[in-house]
């Protein structure tokens, strides 16, 4: 009974928002009675589609098997997290969670959006309307979860190993809040172009959609990395394999649009370059989820794909993404292009930035479809791989990197490059010593690494010498520095710790890429390796039961260079239900590097083969972007209130600029 | 000083023509060393997928990286310490293979296969990486669309009925 509720539920929150989304594209200047009534609605999809998905959530804990969708991807044994999770393993349930999130912001942005003119509000809430419609439509009749089945059997099929692990109810919740928040940006630049109107203001209540958005995708991202180490067993943390890429670009191009909305916001330029990226950011997005649903690449994260569904959100994504694009070609001469500024500006730095982020995007998106278009066009299957996107990526990025930490120095309009560079000379000259410590310490033969370390220096303390400038250390008393510190707004923090937050993931890359250290060996119990100065010895192997799989423990003891012994547990698992292998790695943690261990199958001699990683420095690579994402919702918990702001106040207190 | 400040003055007078060319300039710059890049690397980094039969047919230069796609045969799978060996198979053609390391837990025989490495001298394949999967109902595309060209492909990837 529940779960036909739930059915019914998603049914009204469809019809409504094919309701929402007609009324609002007809009479959405008419009044603003309309707009009133549009922010209702979408506060009754939330409502409705979280009945909808509680109802799912609900027959998964209780395993009612009767429901199709619980049969196939879960099992009463499962914990209770994963029974929870397993709501969205799979690909019914992952597009209601899609939809969910997107009725989530839309509700939001009713709620959030009084202060908003009522008819670009009305368009806002259409378009929304028209995706709910869109997706939900999608999910209903295509691939609805709330199938029942009769009779019902007693025992579910069980979820996916891989996906029985907490980064399953991590990962995927924060990655779509990250897609689908940029549904928001979409909307809001689709209604500037009905409407015709744009300008600062406009600027200002799209930028904290495109910071929340962007900080979730940078978690999400970052989780999915780590996840994807951990589980897949290989050691690696990034593969550009197409479904990371899926979630990539719309990363580079959400940063892009973050860093040009700054623009138009403070100088009323960039606006057609703004609109467009807002549109590409999302339509990257839309690509992303085709990628992933429709399973037409191969990837190593294929999950719950269905081919034959692709084609509907092939056509899904053609319709919006021509639409936006046919809209944005015949609308954007309507709006009027902010002036020419300086190129030595602040502005200027900013289009450098988008420049680099655009055109790394670009090169990212050919590595990803190329193989698609090669395969329809000539029928050769082939892979573009890693050296591909290390070589167009890298070459992109370096100079983005070395050029970031003079962006903030610049001042608005007209910015004084040789007074940047001496403010600057302490933090290269840091940089410079921290990377030749380094390097001698790890004794580190002539190679790119120490380079890498360098720009990864260079970032992070350009970053900080930002702050200090700001307070005006050593040009002040030092009691008044810091009062200066204290005062200075949060966006000036957010803007030092995100770029501080990519010095560290740079640091985290180079150094977990050229001292990786990794051994493949036979090991009987009782046997010791030595790797990195740490010594694995092998203690044994034990039968241990777990609730729906029966596990080997291989015990490892690791004693650390500097003395102290842990035990660590790598585990292979044989799932009851399914009767498929897993394996576990064991993974301890030493300072910011990480030792890896991965346990084989057991040889006919009774030995196992092992697979030790020494990884140096490989957590600073999550840490970062963990960085960049707190520096996202530092900056939004200050922008909020500005937003809830009905008239633009000039701010009275320190001036950040 | 005098010349120096006759050049700024010269500057600030073409400055708008100035603005534009340094930012078309740049543009250009950066977007043809792009290009040009992913030019580059679409020719030298990509990696063919062939089967044992294409492999063969197409006398692929030992030591070219490719991937190679087919089913593990039955019974070919051996162990020695860390080395695996095993035959990949497309029905028609058989390529030996070996492979140092811990393979997929979804290895199997009789079940689909994608192993990046290159061929030796001798034809035989070093994988250098065996993909995994995520799902045992999954096979790689391009491991169907080989089999299904060659009328290998018997069982179509068991989905559960629900839509």
């Amino acid at each position: 009974m529940i779960i036909e509720l739930g059915h019914f539920a998603l049914v009204l929150a469809f019809a409504l928002s094919v309701v929402s989304a007609i009324v609002g594209f007809t009479f959405r200047g008419s009044s603003a009675q309309v707009t009133l009534f549009l922010r209702h609605a979408a506060l009754l999809q939330f409502l409705l589609v979280g009945a909808a998905f509680a109802a799912l959530v609900q027959a998964f804990v209780v395993s009612d098997f009767s429901l199709a969708l619980a049969y196939q991807h879960s099992h009463s044994l499962q914990p209770l997290l994963y029974k929870v999770t397993s709501v969205w393993g799979n690909h019914e349930g992952s597009m209601l969670l899609w939809v969910l999130i997107l009725v989530l912001f839309g509700a939001a942005v009713a709620a959030f959006g009084r202060p908003l003119p009522f008819d670009l509000l009305a368009l806002v809430l259409a378009m929304q309307g028209l995706m709910v419609a869109a997706f939900a439509g999608f999910t209903l009749f295509t691939s609805n979860p709330f199938m029942r089945m009769v009779p019902a059997p007693f025992e579910g099929e069980d979820l996916n190993p891989v996906l029985q692990d907490i980064g399953l109810a991590i990962h995927p919740p924060l990655l779509y809040m990250g897609y689908v928040g940029f549904s928001i940006c979409f909307s809001f630049a689709i209604a500037a172009l009905i409407s015709g109107r744009i300008d600062a203001a406009w600027a200002r209540w799209v930028r904290p959609w495109t910071l929340i958005s962007w900080t979730f995708l940078t978690l999400g991202i970052a989780m999915g990395s780590y996840w994807a180490y951990y589980e897949l067993g290989w050691g690696g943390w990034w593969f550009w394999d197409p479904v990371e890429n899926a979630s990539f670009m719309p990363w580079l191009a959400g940063t892009a649009l973050l860093h040009s909305a700054i623009v138009m916001e403070k100088r009323n330029a960039l606006k057609i370059w703004t609109v467009f990226l807002a549109i590409i950011t999302f339509s990257l997005s839309l690509l992303g989820t085709f990628l992933v649903r429709s399973g037409i690449l191969t990837s190593v994260h294929t999950f719950a794909s269905d081919p034959t569904r692709g084609m509907v959100i092939l056509t899904m994504l053609g319709l919006f993404i021509g639409g936006a694009f046919t809209l944005f070609a015949m609308r954007a001469n309507a709006l009027r292009a902010g002036g020419l500024f300086h190129p030595l500006s602040r502005e200027g730095a900013l289009v450098l930035n988008n420049l680099f982020l655009a055109t790394a995007t670009g090169a990212v998106l050919v590595g990803t479809l190329y193989p698609l278009v090669l395969d329809a066009l000539t029928g050769q299957a082939i892979s573009v791989g890693a050296p591909f996107f290390d070589l167009t990526f890298s070459a992109l990025m370096v100079p983005l990197l070395i050029l970031l930490p003079f962006g903030p120095f610049l001042a608005w309009k007209r910015g004084d490059l040789v007074g940047i560079v001496q403010r600057l000379a302490g933090a290269a000259a840091l940089a410079l010593f921290c990377a030749i410590l380094v390097a001698a310490l790890s004794g580190a033969s002539i190679s790119l690494a120490p380079l890498g370390l360098l720009l990864g220096f260079w970032v992070m303390f350009g970053a900080i010498a930002e702050l200090v400038e700001k307070a005006r250390f050593g040009r002040l008393p030092i009691g008044q520095s810091f009062r200066r510190l204290f005062g200075l707004p949060r966006t000036a923090y957010s803007t030092t710790l995100a770029h501080f937050g990519m010095g560290v993931t740079v640091i985290g890359i180079v150094a977990a890429s050229a001292w990786e250290m990794e051994r493949v060996v036979a090991m009987n119990p009782g046997d010791t390796q030595t790797l990195a100065g740490y010594t694995i010895g092998f203690e044994g192997l034990t039968e241990e039961p777990g609730p729906n799989f029966a596990a080997e423990h291989g015990t490892f003891a690791i004693t650390a260079p500097g003395g102290g012994t842990r035990q660590a547990i790598a585990e292979r698992r044989v799932y009851v239900a399914s009767g498929q292998p897993t394996t576990e790695a064991a993974i301890e943690t030493y300072g910011f590097s990480q030792v890896y261990i991965q346990l084989g199958e057991v040889a006919a001699n009774g030995s196992h083969v092992v697979r030790l990683w020494y990884k140096p420095y490989v957590t600073l690579i999550w840490l970062g972007c963990v960085l960049m994402a707190l520096a996202g919702f530092i900056s939004l918990s200050y922008r909020r209130m500005r937003v809830a702001a009905p008239t633009p106040s000039r701010r009275k207190t320190v001036p950040a600029e | 000083m005098t010349v120096q400040g006759q050049a700024g003055g010269t500057a600030r007078r073409m400055t708008r023509k100035q603005k534009r060319l340094m930012i078309i300039g740049a543009l250009a710059l950066v977007l043809g060393l792009a290009l040009a890049l992913v030019l580059v690397a679409l020719r030298d980094q990509i990696v063919f997928f062939y089967s044992p039969t294409e492999a063969i047919a197409r006398a692929v230069e030992p030591g070219t990286p490719i991937r190679l796609g087919g089913l593990v045969k039955d019974g070919s799978w051996t162990r020695e310490g860390e080395t695996n060996r095993f035959v990949v198979t497309d029905g028609e053609t058989e390529m030996a293979a070996s492979f140092v390391g811990i393979l997929p837990d979804l290895f199997r025989e009789g079940q689909g296969v994608v192993a990046e490495g290159r061929l030796t001298t001798d034809g035989r394949f070093e994988a250098s990486n065996v993909l995994a999967k995520h799902d045992e109902n999954y096979m790689p595309r391009e491991v169907v669309d080989s089999l299904k060209a060659r009328g290998e492909w018997q069982r179509e990837p068991a989905e559960g009925g629900a839509s």
